[in-house]
């Protein structure tokens, strides 16, 4: 059999008095690598051994502070930033509607983090593969006794002289304490791992459930089942069946007056543009032009599409067959379409198209400027 | 009889030893569940189910199920809310302000109280999210980033509240927890059962009661306290703001957050001693949840008794003083309007019954005592019912004038809870230790060295 490893050697003692005289020696005999272990905090301890007073209101401290500005931050940049919205007639940001929350989340991140922090970075737990476990020793310190352990970790650590020292306080018992043979717990175990593999199948299933499934039925179904009748649907009251009920005879949808050139070549002679240049007309029709042509045309009717090749560029508009377009000839090809450009009447209203018409004019002429232009150009003042 | 008062009585009676002490409370858990253990959980548990049923068929019919109408929009749901946040503020106030003010007499109950309290606020939490009728949608309670692009209204009482309940639950189950480690270690430690030492050990996370840890463990625990009480204060502040804010004539005043606080511990402290009645009686710990503890309290719930009535009283003077008209019809009508009687339940039970505790004789009579406190649950429940229901069953138009009546859900759903809150009470009595082993036993006699002033706890 191999040699067990020391881990340390304790003591117990019977009551408070004993610990706190054999906790002063062993602190002033030098040994660093020790620790006092009893059931409850015992008073006057922290001195016995000479350990420093706690750092952990820092910690709780800057956790806190965070808490405050992470809270202040995000309800400055979601209520007044983001999604600005006036609610009550309070400002934006409204500092004295802002303390409750600021204030739950400074208590909830201080203590929390406070807490876990010192269990997992102060402590080292979870631990529960100390070779203190499941001794004797950690059985009578749970209980009523107080126990000295002195690590073999320790520089000055001589399994004699230690416990010739320790023997010298007068405990209850002195024992050696070795690493175990085996883990305690070890990660491979069957059983562990079955209990995990079970958990994830049982949690995966369940999620999957929920949201495939459960989400659906009664009354979960975030109101998508209801007693209206919905587009495309089916209808028991009338005798077609149909949901939807087809328009009177002869009905115009608003704005939507027939076009009677529709398939037409070159119906241009009748078309005549109804609107005049004004500068409100002008800036509808860039508006227009920049939501609906400028994708494929180019911000400037160049042609330089911006669908990457996803659809076939458009011919410029700056070509002479384009500047020699009637009016009547621009606004039938954004009704009508031509040939893979489709029409864009149910998009574009009629104001608008002939907007954007007077728009390209408007391209066209900057983009073949004769002298006279320029000159006129630099005698106005373009602001 | 005279008493003396210089010479604090101790906090653990009949001399028991650190060896005893655990025993005595280690003892529930050792042993098999009686007799009376199964008829206590078969009746929580049917209450609760009742509770399920009805709120099964809010779910499935929607809260028209209720007795919540035009104009009485906040019935029971609200009511009971607020009746059992305020239940769940004891707890906290005993092991965090009790805990600051150096009370030792805390040691023996508040792990039970504070147990109460996560039990409370779960019951309290339950109320608002059914109340909005689609409680799976939640989540949209929650600031999170989300395809509408929209973020919650934080101006709102109705998030504070969010924030403030979810923040006090969260708290309330780290302070428990943390008092529970090494506790955990201690069961771990005398168990003989495979299971329950590995299961005590998952929980103890490894604790060895090294006096390292147990120096900023102690730390921990004051820093916990020390926000714990601002934020048990906030609580029920908040939750009064709910009422506060609005503009409705009998919500809109300043003073219901010190009032709502005082409420809060005044029905907590009542219904921990209901409930530590019984249990220090079932379990024997008549030694470490003393007489002594329960006049303690007894002694609060007269003081925040008459701070309520002392609340209620400046509601009248104010809506007199105001000379708004509406103002003083609100509280005209609470007092003899068709909500009389519930208003005449509430000053009786809140006010005048407790007014006997004036009377040793009475704070230390087991059964007096609990009949006395019985009834102040019963008064603090109607008071949250008078606040909500009366102010708003008269509207300002005549036209729109109402009457709130429960129906059997409503009913149901409120026993339910008090099945939720019982039968989590009585899991706890059988599967934790319902006092803190660690802390009686640093407050036993002779359990902390001589020469720092003997027993003294601090
Ligand atoms: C989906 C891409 C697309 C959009 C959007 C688009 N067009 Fe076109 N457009 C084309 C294509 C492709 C052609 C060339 C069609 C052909 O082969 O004759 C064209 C041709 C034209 C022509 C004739 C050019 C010529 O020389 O024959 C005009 C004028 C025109 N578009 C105007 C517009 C206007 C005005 C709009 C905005 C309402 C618009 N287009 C929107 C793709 C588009």
């Amino acid at each position: 059999m191999a040699e067990k490893k020391i881990f340390g050697i304790t003591a117990l003692f019977k009551d408070p008095d004993s610990i706190i005289s054999a906790a002063k020696k062993t602190s002033l005999s030098g040994y660093t690598k020790w620790d006092v272990n009893t059931p409850y905090p015992i008073h006057g301890m922290d001195n016995a051994m000479n350990i420093k007073p706690s750092k952990l209101g820092f910690v709780t401290l800057i956790c806190g502070l965070s808490g405050t500005t992470i809270a202040l931050l995000l309800m400055w940049w979601t209520m007044s930033v983001d999604y600005p919205m006036v609610i009550g007639g309070k400002p934006f940001f409204s500092l004295p509607a802002f303390i409750p929350v600021t204030f739950e989340l400074t208590v909830i991140l201080a203590t929390a983090s406070t807490v876990a922090i010192m269990f997992a970075f102060f402590f080292g737990l979870p631990e529960n593969s100390h070779p203190l476990h499941d001794t004797d020793y950690m059985k009578k310190v749970s209980r009523d006794h107080y126990g000295v352990v002195i690590e073999a970790d320790d520089p000055k650590f001589n399994e004699t002289v230690v416990k010739d020292f320790l023997k010298s306080l007068n405990p209850v018992s002195i024992d050696v304490i070795y690493y175990p043979e085996k883990e305690t717990y070890p990660i491979f175990e069957p059983k562990f791992l079955g209990v995990l593999a079970a958990t994830a199948i049982i949690v995966s299933l369940g999620t999957y459930l929920t949201l495939n499934s459960l989400m659906y039925i009664e009354p979960f179904n975030w109101m998508m089942n209801q007693d209206k009748i919905i587009p495309q649907s089916k209808s028991e009251y009338f005798a077609d069946e149909r949901g939807m009920r087809m328009p009177v005879e002869g009905t115009v949808a608003r704005g939507f007056i027939p076009y009677p050139y529709l398939g037409e070549l070159i119906p241009t002679e009748v078309l005549l543009n109804p609107s005049i240049s004004t500068k409100a007309i002008l800036e509808l029709g860039e508006r227009k032009f920049l939501t609906y042509c400028s994708p494929c045309h180019g911000d400037f009717g160049d042609g330089d599409s911006r669908l990457r090749g996803q659809f076939q560029n458009p011919p410029t508009l700056h070509s002479d067959r384009a500047r020699n377009f009637s009016d009547g000839m621009i606004y039938h090809i954004m009704t009508n379409g031509q040939n893979i450009m489709p029409s864009y009447s149910s998009q574009v209203s009629r104001e608008e198209r002939w907007a954007i018409v007077n728009y390209i004019r408007v391209l066209q002429r900057a983009k073949n400027a004769n002298e006279h232009d320029v000159e006129f150009a630099k005698n106005i003042n373009i602001e | 009889m005279s008493t003396d008062y210089s010479i604090e009585a101790p906090s653990i009676h009949g001399r028991l030893s650190l060896a005893e002490i655990e025993e005595l409370v280690a003892q529930p858990l050792d042993t098999k569940p009686d007799k009376k253990f199964f008829i206590a959980i078969t009746l929580s548990t049917g209450a609760l189910l009742i509770g399920a049923f009805c709120l099964t068929i809010t779910f499935l019919y929607g809260i028209g199920m209720w007795g919540n109408n035009q104009p009485v929009g906040w019935g029971f749901g609200i009511t009971n809310f607020v009746f059992w946040v305020g239940i769940g503020h004891a707890g906290t106030l005993i092991s965090a302000i009790l805990f600051l003010l150096r009370q030792r007499w805390r040691t023996g109950i508040a792990r039970f109280s504070e147990a109460m309290t996560i039990f409370a606020v779960m019951c309290a939490g339950i109320f608002p999210v059914i109340h909005t009728g689609r409680p799976w949608l939640a989540g949209y309670l929650l600031p999170y980033p989300n395809q509408h692009g929209l973020w919650i209204n934080f101006t709102s009482p109705i998030i504070w509240d969010v924030f403030a309940v979810s923040v006090y639950l969260s708290v309330s189950l780290i302070f428990w927890y943390t008092g529970l480690i090494p506790d955990f270690a201690i069961l771990r430690d005398r168990t003989t059962s495979k299971i329950k030492k590995t299961i005590y050990s998952i929980f103890s996370l490894g604790w060895r009661h090294s006096n390292r840890h147990w120096q900023h463990y102690e730390k921990a625990y004051v820093i916990l306290a020390g926000f714990a009480t601002p934020l048990v204060l906030s609580v029920h502040t908040i939750v009064s703001f709910d009422f506060a804010v609005s503009i409705l004539p009998g919500w809109h005043t300043t003073i219901f957050p010190p009032y709502f606080v005082a409420g809060a511990i005044f029905s907590g402290f009542a219904m921990v001693v209901t409930v530590l009645v019984i249990v220090r009686k079932i379990f024997d710990l008549q030694n470490i949840i003393t007489m002594d503890h329960l006049e303690k309290m007894n002694k609060v719930i007269l003081a925040t008794g008459m701070m309520v009535g002392y609340a209620y009283a400046t509601e009248f003077f104010i809506a007199w003083y105001s000379g708004v008209q509406f103002e003083q019809f609100v509280f005209i009508n609470r007092v003899f309007g068709p909500y009389a009687w519930a208003y005449w339940i509430m000053v009786s039970c809140n006010v005048i019954i407790p007014q006997l505790f004036w009377v040793k004789k009475i704070r230390r009579s087991i059964p007096i005592m609990m009949v006395i406190v019985i009834l102040v649950n019963v008064g603090m429940w109607f008071e949250r019912f008078v606040i909500v229901v009366t102010s708003l069953h008269r509207d300002f138009l005549p036209s729109s004038w109402g009457m709130f009546i429960p129906t059997v859900y409503d009913l149901g759903i409120l026993l339910g809870s008090f099945g939720l809150f019982f039968t989590l009470v009585i899991l706890f009595t059988k599967t934790l230790p319902v006092v803190s082993i660690s802390e009686v036993k640093a407050i036993a006699e002779g359990s902390q060295p001589t020469h720092h002033g003997g027993n003294h706890h601090g």
